[in-house]
């Protein structure tokens, strides 16, 4: 099993330390991603910055993901792919995603390798103006990740 | 804890394999002193694919050829790998099921024989299809298991991975009624790349064999994945032996160490020093073949060259290993042979056999020491037992073993997984639980007042490996110098003084 390149990792700040609420935030993969350590490593983030976190796991079919958070009526749902196909897969999940009144409020970031020819290709505002509120591609500083989590109200979707 | 109860080996020797099976030319290797060494590779272009084959058979190493299938194949998307080949797009891997039989055997047509087998890897929690085309083409040998390829890479439900296993494993096993011995090896020892504890990988092996043998199969493979650190990879590979030996006596088989799996090092010397470590692990523990890695892992997928020279090198590396473990046989063996002498010149001997004796010395500067037991083979059998407990039916047994959490593979996200587990990398460079969940392991491991696991930590654990062998490779110092010379890396050195 490939592994994908971890992220530079970040001592957390106390001044980050985890708000009483705290966020309920879905971790997932794209329908045609099988990469997994990815996803366990933004939920350990997340659970240390004190946000709530239902992972999603891999190869995750867009229906699965809509249904989710019909149900679980997130904070914010954060997308994780490595495999090259994610920018591909995302810009498909997000129009679904967008397209439904219950998710179509919901904040939903996508990060990781997006493509298959590095960062730099990525269509990044193609990805945002098909509805993401941000793009982490790969390289991309993890506190740019925190700030953008502070930005988010917890409650407002449930 | 014991093993399981089940009769030893038989003294009837189990029954010869037809020549030319792979079971039987991994054997031939074996009874030789050679390491079968194994490369990953799969291309799309029937051309390239042949050559790649016939490079692997051209390099200088005994050597077992391998057809990787693409990743469209592995699930089942046809209509997408036809696509792409009628698009000219390259995949990822030979999409065997797409081309016709007869374009696969004239891929394999004079390099695949009796002195050159081929497997077939694929990665599918359905491979009914893959296995029925490997089959049309001339090929018997394939790999994975209903546990391994389905929890880490996707979510098929374990029962239906179960089910299609065991239709793969009954259109193997019919070959044999047309004199062929097909040959199947385990995926379970390399569950989750990396950071499973060697106790649970060495039992899910065992586990998907005896489901193997339990629907046909009479020559299989055990697979074991190179750690976090030598000493606990040889006690789990000696745990893994000693259940193989017990549970499965009947049949043909052997262990197959693969090379690390998880974060590869980058620097091309750091690549090779951990490529040879895990040859050096193969000999060492009496496995008969390895599935390398090439100084390209980090980087992209490796070329035909690249994996030639992956070959070739870990062939070196087994070689120095086996001559070395051959020299000290021989000093022992003389030393022994002038201490005896020695006992029967003495008058009184009492006396003599109270003398240090000169083959101890020898045998203990020179041969390979057993590695402490830790407990891989005590947590490994309990495992074992407790899943063969729920149904010594193990397509029954397995999917009630996860769901119980009897079996809980620690970061494995699938929804059959109970998720109750937690793994973590010592200080020391070893593998261990901090969570054990439901698994029937309370009163063997003891579980460690570890803090929870950070994601810096987890990076940190990843990554392991990677640094450790990339600082090796960049520190000129003679703590550091290239392996083959009796060197092992610092993790090593630390753990045999503490005697863990």
């Amino acid at each position: 099993m490939k592994v994908g390149t971890p992220v530079t990792p970040v001592k957390t700040p106390m001044t980050e330390l985890p708000s009483a609420s705290g966020l309920k935030v879905i971790v997932s993969s794209v329908a045609s991603d099988a990469h997994t350590w990815n996803l366990v490593f933004l939920q350990l983030l997340l659970e240390e910055l004190g946000h709530r976190v239902a992972n999603l796991g891999a190869c995750v079919p867009d229906e699965l993901l809509v249904e989710e958070c019909r149900r679980q009526r997130p904070d914010l749902v954060v997308i994780s792919s490595v495999n090259g196909h994610g920018a591909n897969d995302g810009r498909r999940v997000i129009r679904e995603l967008r397209g439904h009144p219950e998710t179509a409020a919901i904040p939903v970031v996508i990060g990781g390798k997006l493509g298959i020819d590095g960062a730099d290709s990525t269509d990044q505002a193609g990805l945002l103006e098909a509805g993401f509120d941000a793009v982490f591609e790969e390289g991309a500083s993890l506190a740019s990740f925190g700030s953008f989590l502070r930005s988010i109200p917890a409650g407002v979707t449930t | 804890m014991t093993v399981p109860a089940r009769r030893p080996a038989p003294a009837a020797p189990p029954q010869p394999l037809p020549p030319g099976s792979f079971g039987a030319f991994v054997s031939a290797a074996r009874a030789a002193g050679r390491l079968v060494v194994q490369p990953r590779m799969g291309m799309s272009d029937p051309r390239a694919m042949r050559a790649g084959l016939a490079a692997t058979r051209a390099a200088d190493a005994t050597t077992v050829g391998t057809l990787t299938i693409d990743s469209y194949t592995r699930v089942g998307d046809q209509a997408a790998a036809r696509r792409a080949l009628a698009d000219g797009v390259p995949l990822n891997g030979y999409p065997l099921v797409t081309y016709d039989p007869a374009v696969t055997r004239s891929v394999l047509d004079g390099i695949q024989d009796h002195t050159f087998p081929v497997q077939v890897r694929h990665g599918s929690a359905a491979p009914q299809d893959i296995v029925a085309a490997l089959l049309l083409a001339g090929l018997d040998a394939t790999e994975g298991g209903p546990v391994s390829y389905c929890l880490p890479y996707g979510r098929t439900p374990l029962t239906a991975s179960v089910e299609n296993w065991v239709r793969s494993c009954e259109l193997l096993a019919r070959t044999r009624d047309h004199g062929v011995e097909p040959h199947l090896e385990t995926f379970g020892g390399c569950m989750m790349g990396q950071l499973c504890p060697p106790s649970l990988l060495v039992a899910l092996s065992v586990l998907e064999a005896l489901f193997f043998a339990q629907h046909g199969l009479r020559s299989v493979s055990l697979s074991y994945a190179q750690g976090t650190d030598p000493a606990q990879d040889e006690e789990a590979l000696h745990a893994l032996r000693r259940l193989a030996d017990v549970l499965l006596p009947d049949l043909d088989r052997h262990i197959v160490v693969y090379t690390y799996m998880g974060v590869y090092p980058r620097t091309p010397d750091g690549a090779r020093l951990l490529l040879e470590e895990s040859a050096r692990l193969a000999v060492r523990t009496g496995a008969a073949r390895l599935i390398v890695k090439t100084a390209a892992e980090a980087h992209r997928i490796p070329t035909v060259r690249e994996n030639a020279a992956a070959l070739e090198a870990a062939a070196r590396a087994a070689e120095a290993e086996t001559a070395q473990a051959a020299a000290a046989r021989a000093e022992t063996a003389r030393a022994e042979a002038t201490q005896a002498a020695a006992a029967r010149a003495a008058a009184a001997p009492a006396e003599a056999a109270s003398r240090p004796g000169a083959g101890e010395a020898a045998a203990s500067r020179l041969a390979v020491r057993p590695v402490p037991d830790t407990g891989i083979h005590a947590e490994a059998s309990a495992l074992v037992q407790a899943v063969l407990e729920i149904s010594p039916d193990l397509g029954r047994a397995l999917p009630l073993a996860f769901e119980r959490g009897y079996l809980d593979v620690p970061y494995c996200l699938h929804p059959d997984n109970a998720q109750r587990t937690r793994s973590y990398l010592d200080t020391d460079g070893r593998l261990r639980w901090s969570a054990i969940g439901s698994m029937p392991l309370g009163g063997i491991v003891e579980l460690a007042h570890e803090p929870r696991l950070t994601s810096g930590g987890l990076l940190s654990a990843l990554r392991h490996v990677e640094q450790r062998f990339d600082a090796a490779a960049l520190d000129p110092s003679p703590t550091h110098r290239p392996l083959g010379d009796g060197h092992r890396p610092p993790a090593r050195a630390a753990l045999l003084e503490e005697g863990r």
